[in-house]
């Protein structure tokens, strides 16, 4: 109980200092990157657009900076993120709940493909130690957690966009279709995605493998293993209820914390697609200095994350006793 | 061993996500340690495949960054050439839409590249160092305060940060790129040694350097550090792969300075002349192969020295129990 309530307090705690580095940022900056957008802006929307930024920002404005911070720990409780230049004139809440599930449906599919594919790899890599899938892996490894992202998605497209045609290069449904739930629609969506669900399966798979690897060969060595084997069990039982079992528990809180990284994860691939998920979206904000829309996507993204580290947290202590006494 | 409850696992963002994090090595304690080490770490690399393999090629890498005019004759900038042209004699890897060379863009471009990895890794490397070690020395209000710095920046998403902190950032070149680098990536490191340094406070060999009536800076710096040397190298070669990286993906969304000679401006460059629909593929393979090759050589070291560190992860021979059959 008293973990819990330490963890929670640290959650609060980071979450303040994330707010209050938006606060801060916009308003230490040299060179006022603000001002210059807003006079970038001028004429290009509406007056009253205009005056929220500077009321969001604290440009021309008498308030002081501590009435400013209150007034923006307000905004933020309320859910009000100002309004969002990018979509012109809709509310920045508005604009990100249109990018949420797509990010959600690539990343959130692919991430949970890649923990149960990754960690079944590690598993049979140390099961069958010095074997030719132990033998591959590692090296494989080295490589595809060299490579960055991006260019593989790149690669991706050369290969079957470019080349052979065989799937869409941007975008994620085609043009002609408008969103339902009909068989053109969805298979449209699932040849979209891909693609870039192949670029982060990729890259991510590495870490599991990895990682499942390296505590199963440690656990392979103890003397429950030994006595399983000598008491005449069968392999795949020894391999998956005695040790896999004991050694799942680094990837599975790895795992809990992969799932706040999902809104996240992904912001370069969705780029080079051209998704329309949340990574798109704030670099999007950021090209067009949609400071609003920018700042909402950030907090949003920590929030995941803190929340699936807040929850993996909880989970490792409740799975492993170990940790509880630790402390 | 760690202290606090914060677990890392494979779907962390950030530098964690690389190997060689795994487990720090036991180093004999010691002011001699830190040569022991080091001279470990040389052999090491002699015997070890993955390292040498890694060592030899940053070490071209560090050759085409020294000297990248003795090995590209050409002109790196652009209208220097034909436009477009494919492979040649002339323009081995052929020339981009905007009259550059390809292959000399490549070489020039290490520079950068290692530049960033080097100076953003070395700075990151001293920043985990003297936060981690501080906070478990010092401990008490120093390691709480040091400690909760460290550990809001570890959970913050580091790439949404990075992009955050360069969009505020008017048009940077490599010194804002490289201080926004460290300060979202010495976290990891910090944590790591922290703990390590931490397991380390009670240990016979510091309990006699404070009987013989050793200053607390003779401490930290010639019993810790030292006996931390595998533990702060793998730190190192894993924020190096990692800032590769990032430097690169920030730069390819155009978030560099455009006019520079690198790998990721490179890219950038080719995807906004849409390289890969216009049948100009080398321009995108080739700085892209480079990073990878770059990270590569940085992460099999990194990977050689977990196994030197971790016995248990070393290659086995193939071997046979009556299970398997």
């Amino acid at each position: 109980m008293r973990f819990a309530l330490r963890r929670l307090a640290f959650f609060v705690v980071t979450l303040w200092a994330c707010l209050t580095l938006n606060f801060m940022l916009p308003r230490m900056m040299p060179g006022s990157p603000i001002t210059a957008m807003m006079a970038k802006y001028h004429g290009r929307v509406t007056p009253q657009a205009l005056q929220a930024i500077e009321n969001a920002f604290g440009v021309d404005t008498h308030a002081s900076l501590v009435t400013q911070y209150v007034r923006y720990l307000g905004d933020m409780a309320t859910g009000n993120f100002g309004i969002s230049l990018t979509v012109t004139g809709e509310p920045v809440s508005q604009v990100i709940k249109s990018a949420i599930p797509w990010t959600l449906g690539l990343v959130g599919v692919t991430t949970v493909l890649a923990f149960v594919l990754g960690t079944l790899i590690g598993i049979l890599g140390a099961w069958r130690r010095g074997g030719w899938l132990d033998g591959i892996l590692p090296p494989v490894f080295v490589i595809t957690s060299a490579i960055p992202f991006f260019w593989i998605a790149m690669m991706l497209i050369l290969l079957f966009s470019s080349q052979f045609h065989l799937f869409p290069p941007a975008g994620a449904y085609a043009d002609t279709l408008t969103p339902s739930l009909s068989w053109a629609f969805v298979s449209s969506v699932v040849r979209y995605a891909f693609l870039p669900a192949c670029a982060i399966l990729i890259t991510s798979i590495g870490g599991w493998i990895l990682t499942m690897r390296n505590t199963m060969v440690t656990v392979l060595a103890e003397d429950y293993i030994r006595m399983a084997r000598a008491k005449g069990l069968s392999g795949p039982r020894i391999m998956f209820w005695y040790a896999a079992r004991n050694a799942i528990l680094p990837n599975l809180s790895g795992f809990a914390m992969s799932l706040g990284f999902v809104v996240s994860g992904a912001i370069l691939v969705e780029y080079v697609f051209s998704y329309p998920g949340v990574g798109y979206m704030l670099l999007q904000a950021v090209q067009n200095e949609d400071y609003a829309l920018m700042q909402a996507l950030f907090l949003l993204i920590t929030v995941a994350v803190l929340v699936a580290i807040l929850l993996a947290d909880i989970a490792t202590a409740l799975l492993d006793p170990r940790t509880r006494a630790a402390r | 061993m760690a202290a606090t409850g914060l677990s890392t696992g494979p779907g962390q963002a950030g530098p964690g996500q690389l190997p060689g994090m795994a487990g720090p090595a036991g180093a004999a304690p010691g002011a001699w340690a830190g040569s022991a080490a080091l001279g470990r770490l040389w052999r090491a690399v002699r015997s070890n495949r993955k390292a040498a393999v890694g060592a030899a090629i940053l070490a071209v890498f560090c050759v085409l960054a020294a000297v990248p005019g003795l090995i590209a004759h050409d002109n790196p900038e652009a209208d220097a050439y034909p436009r477009s042209l494919g492979p040649s004699a002339q323009h081995l890897l052929g020339t981009t839409a905007y009259g550059q060379d390809i292959f000399a863009q490549a070489v020039w471009g290490a520079r950068e590249t290692l530049i960033i990895a080097l100076v953003s890794g070395v700075i990151s490397t001293v920043l985990s160092a003297v936060m981690g070690i501080a906070a478990a020395y010092l401990g008490g209000l120093w390691d709480g305060g040091l400690n909760l710095i460290t550990d809001i920046l570890l959970v913050i998403p580091t790439f949404p940060l990075l992009i955050v902190l360069v969009a505020y950032l008017p048009n940077g070149g490599l010194v804002p790129l490289i201080a926004v680098l460290v300060i979202t990536g010495y976290s990891y490191g910090a944590r790591q040694l922290r703990a390590q340094a931490l397991s380390m406070r009670d240990r016979d060999f510091l309990e006699a350097a404070r009987v013989r009536g050793e200053r607390r800076l003779y401490i930290v710096f010639v019993e810790i550090i030292p006996a931390l040397t595998s533990l702060i190298v793998a730190t190192f070669l894993g924020t190096a792969v990692y800032n590769v990286l990032a430097a690169a993906g920030l730069q390819f969304i155009g978030f560099g300075d455009p006019n520079s000679l690198s790998w990721g401006t490179m890219l950038y460059w080719a995807e906004n002349n849409a390289a890969l629909q216009t049948g100009q593929y080398l321009w995108a393979i080739v700085p892209g192969a480079c990073i990878a090759l770059l990270g590569a050589a940085f992460a099999l070291l990194n990977y050689a020295f977990d196994e030197i560190g971790n016995p248990a992860l070393r290659p086995v021979r193939k071997y046979r129990t009556r299970h398997d059959a």
